[in-house]
């Protein structure tokens, strides 16, 4: 192999012959020679070959696509890119060394500050992978907090999540059973969380608005049928610019998605959980917290904080493993909310509401449609039915260029031939009036 | 030294200072569709132009430090320079604006993508099959784990114990506890694994070993056949913490050492920036058979189409919604298609001739216990710091005044003083000389400057204890708690 100058400069202090000799310590039984991969491409070529791969793709951009279900195709402002393209964030790491990293550090600190706000909770931790990891660590966490080896889940939570979760208890020797939800109004059922509340449950996860839509109303029921055990709430922070926020109805532990705040829906990924509790519970949380405090002249400034919950100080006795976060996507979360500002927030939150209804009330015109499936009120998803196999329809749109919603048959058979639909202010009427248009055609 | 760090008074975004006159008057009826008794009575956001927005991050950001501004040489963490072209690539709308539940027919590319880079990792793993849904390196171990645990229980067998060594990665005990495993911490001898400890400490109930190689020191485990046949004879499995793999690309595989389930830190290794603490990516692979307790869905190629297949009744289930960090695996994509074959093996060489020539050069200002040869990275001790009546943390410290990062310190345990150091392939000899220069100077200055470090950087040593103290995580505590002491905002 060809070896640069410099590498023979530094072979010669080494006083070794070759490169070869770096590696005379791996046994030769255990030595392979070399990779069988393609061999290596010019920029030129990467960037050619990257398009051609890539192309096959059809960004919603490019047609019509009503899926939510936990990932939502947002507008994002261009400062926004802006901020979180800067190098000195992008290719730095978690700030071990505070002195160099406050602005890291402060961006973090103000993306706590930003979700503190709209969830009104005490602490919300720097980042989780997603909301699904956020959940599973719930679960754990709930444990710790309030003894018990049961968890209850709602069941109008996310099939992704729902499965995530169970993961993460199987690994804690937590079992989970499900809180089913009221078939009228897509709300918790109240009864049935009464009769399956036992001594040995630690916590309740519920979500609002829920994976089916509705935003849950029965907050003081649920609070007092639960006791002192874990109320852990999932959110659409999006939503909370416009709803009261779980902190302020008694939730222990709020989890959720920060994507929808600047970050593309990326295929699912990344994507940043939010984790927060009350101010009791934060030496039992997992992840980074970033604390404010001052340097040694007394000036203001930022760094980790309560480390010994983590993994690299407690090791096995750590309150997670989580080590690698999702802290650039903070820092998008925290550029989108500053760069929109609280009237920009409650504009475009309203403006998906608006676009809600105003779907749903289209589609259940159609004939051969119900919409919404539930009596309640909703953010910017929501279930409708279709008499005619939901497959079909979905064929159907797909055919003219229009990706319909997510098909809830298999893990919701009791809904029937129903889809969850999700509209935001990225969809203009035209989008609207295509899938209405296309709705009607269908027989 | 002519390093310094930009210092503003950048105030915190929700500051009133912070606030010009744009705010408009909070209008609870704005989303009038929602019910009174659901609607949210305030919500103290600022309200600021773009203009100061952008102004706020950029000056933030150049109080930040990364790859881009200079060596950071992070032991562990393998902080390479990150070639451009794989983040203007993740910014195409074909990445960044797919949905994971569209039709498989609408996302042929990004199927195609994973499908081959599943292979790729097969190939650089010596695995067999490989998982791309856990979001990080301690991610892909705690799902490793999870399949150790499938795995026994397949063979109706409880094992309760996970066995590692005590210069391991602090994410490894604790991803075998969250698994509800026992960790047992093995001291480690001229630091390497104790093969004799080791055996006396594997039984019945060993489920697994975890094991990184080279481990933690930048030593190669030249025993690890010996250690995988000691595992394996007692029914256990061999696990490999795939955070140093950018030592031995193309040299060896974790496959052929004869370890079971493999994670891979494509943040580390394939170049994806660390993004200040993430996204990260911890695909997973494993030889053959334990791929029945993968993750679902597996990419699944039929008949020239990508499709999603969930028929795999012994997976373990899903350890995170969808299919993993996406952006990251299409940087790291084409950070290896870039790179080629030739082009790996050419980077480990350069890591571990970098690493190398670093040792050489500094091991006689400090300790460097244990042998010579290392790979991507090694340990120096700090004891000559010690006795001069400094800490690792001044010398680290001071490293800051002369614009590079700092090694990782006090890290493994049974180095003491530590400072491990791992300088990547991306860095020239002229910046690994200037980086020797700086350590040789710095040693010869008084102690009191190194104790006084940094000064040079947009803040001075933090009081770290009084946050701890103080506890304040938000603006909204922070004005919580000025109101309750009285003091004036």
């Amino acid at each position: 192999m060809e070896i640069s100058k410099c590498s023979q400069e530094m072979l010669q202090e080494l006083h070794l012959g070759s490169l070869e000799e770096l590696f005379a310590d791996i046994p030769k039984e255990v030595r392979t020679g070399g990779l069988k991969l393609p061999p290596g491409l010019s920029e030129l070529e990467l960037r050619r070959e990257m398009e051609n791969i890539l192309s096959p793709n059809k960004p919603a951009s490019s047609h019509p696509s009503f899926l939510g279900a936990g990932v939502y195709h947002h507008f994002i402002p261009a400062a926004v890119r802006t901020i979180v393209s800067r190098s000195e964030f992008i290719t730095a790491y978690t700030p071990y060394q505070p002195e160099i990293s406050q602005g890291m550090l402060q961006s973090l600190f103000e993306y706590q500050s930003f979700m503190s706000e709209l969830t009104a909770m005490d602490v919300v931790n720097c980042s989780m992978y997603d909301a699904s990891t956020a959940l599973g660590e719930a679960v754990l966490m709930s444990n710790r907090v309030s003894e018990g080896n049961k968890f209850l889940i709602s069941r109008s939570v996310s099939p992704e999540k729902k499965s995530v979760a169970k993961t993460y208890a199987r690994g804690a020797d937590i079992t989970l059973a499900e809180v089913g939800y009221d078939r009228e109004t897509g709300l918790v059922d109240l009864n049935d969380l009464k009769s399956k509340v036992s001594e040995d449950v630690s916590g309740f996860y519920f979500e609002t608005p829920n994976f089916l839509g509705p935003i849950e109303t029965h907050w003081q029921e649920i609070r007092s049928i639960l006791g002192s055990r874990s109320m852990v709430v999932g959110v659409n922070p999006m939503a909370l610019a416009l709803i009261k926020p779980p902190g302020e109805m008694g939730a222990d532990i709020v989890v959720g998605d920060a994507q929808v705040f600047g970050t593309p829906m990326n295929l699912g990924g990344p994507m940043i959980g939010i984790f927060g509790c009350k101010v009791e519970h934060v030496r039992k949380m997992p992840g980074r917290l970033i604390g404010m405090t001052t340097d040694i002249e007394g000036r203001r400034a930022f760094c980790m904080t309560l480390q010994t919950r983590e993994q690299h100080i407690r090791r096995s006795k750590a309150t997670s493993n989580i080590c690698t976060n999702e802290a650039l996507l903070a820092l998008a979360s925290a550029a989108y909310l500053a760069v929109i500002g609280k009237s920009g927030l409650r504009k475009i939150a309203a403006k998906n509401v608006e676009n809600m209804r105003s779907l749903s009330s289209r589609i259940n015109l159609v004939r051969g449609f119900v919409s919404p499936r539930f009596r309640a009120t909703h953010f910017n998803e929501f279930v409708m039915t279709s008499e005619i196999p939901y497959d079909k329809v979905n064929k159907e749109l797909l055919a003219k260029g229009i990706q319909g919603g997510f098909a809830l048959d298999r893990q919701f058979p009791e809904l029937k031939s129903s889809a969850l639909y999700a509209t935001t202010e990225m969809h203009t009427k035209t989008d609207h009036d295509k899938l209405i248009a296309a709705l009607e055609g269908i027989r | 030294m002519r390093y310094h760090q930009a210092v503003h008074d950048v105030p915190v975004i929700f500051e009133p200072c912070e606030r010009p006159e744009v705010s408009e008057p909070f209008d609870p009826t704005v989303g009038g569709a929602i019910p009174r008794d659901l609607q949210r009575a305030d919500l103290a956001l600022p309200d600021l132009p773009e203009r100061d927005v952008v102004k706020h991050y950029v000056n933030l950001s150049q109080m930040n430090f990364g790859v881009d501004n200079g060596l950071y040489p992070l032991g562990s963490c393998t902080m390479k320079y990150n070639p451009k072209i794989c983040d203007e690539v993740v910014s195409w709308k074909t990445v960044t604006d797919i949905h994971p539940l569209q039709e498989p027919s609408t996302i042929q590319g990004a199927l195609r993508l994973m499908h081959e880079l599943e292979l790729m990792l097969c190939e650089i793993g010596g695995v067999d099959a490989v998982t791309l849904q856990p979001a990080a390196g301690a991610h892909g171990e705690y799902t490793g784990i999870q399949l150790v645990k499938a795995y026994h229980e397949s063979m109706e067998e409880t094992r309760r114990e996970v066995i590692l060594p005590d210069t391991a990665h602090g994410t490894n005990p604790a991803s075998a506890a969250m698994v509800g495993y026992d960790v047992l911490e093995l001291p480690s001898k001229d630091g390497c694994v104790d093969v004799e400890a080791l055996k006396a400490a594997v039984s019945k109930d060993t489920a697994a070993f975890m094991l990184t190689n080279p481990n933690t020191l930048g030593l190669f485990e030249k025993n690890v056949k010996e250690i995988a046949g000691i595992l394996h004879d007692a029914g256990a499995l061999l696990y490999y913490d795939g955070a140093n793999l950018n030592a031995i690309m193309g040299k060896t595989s974790p496959g052929k050492m004869d370890f079971d389930i493999v994670h891979f830190n494509l943040h580390k290794t394939f170049a994806t920036p660390h993004g200040g603490g993430g996204p990260g990516a911890g695909p997973v692979g494993v030889k053959k058979k334990f791929e029945a307790y993968l993750p679902v869905p597996r990419i699944a190629l039929r008949d020239g189409m990508y499709g999603l297949d969930y028929d795999w009744p012994q997976s373990i289930g899903k350890v995170r919604a969808f299919f993993g960090n996406f952006a990251v695996l299409v940087r790291a994509y084409a950070y290896i298609r870039m790179q080629g074959g030739k082009g790996l093996e050419s980077v480990s060489e350069n890591a571990v001739l970098n690493s190398n020539y670093l040792k050489e050069k500094l091991k006689d200002s400090f300790e460097l216990p244990y042998g010579s040869l290392r790979k991507h990275e090694f340990v120096l001790g700090g004891r000559p710091l010690k006795a001069r009546g400094l800490r690792t943390l001044d010398f680290a410290k001071r490293l800051l005044d002369y614009g590079f990062h700092a090694p990782t310190i006090y890290f493994p345990i049974i180095v003491d003083e530590a400072l491990m150091i791992e300088p990547t392939e991306t860095e020239t000899k002229d910046t690994l000389d200037k980086f020797i220069d700086a350590c040789k100077s710095i040693l010869k200055e008084d102690p009191e400057i190194l104790k006084a470090a940094p000064v040079n950087t947009a803040r001075r040593r933090i009081e770290e204890a009084k946050a701890a103290r103080d506890m304040i995580f938000s603006w909204r505590e922070y004005e919580k708690k000025l109101d309750s002491t009285g003091r004036t905002k």
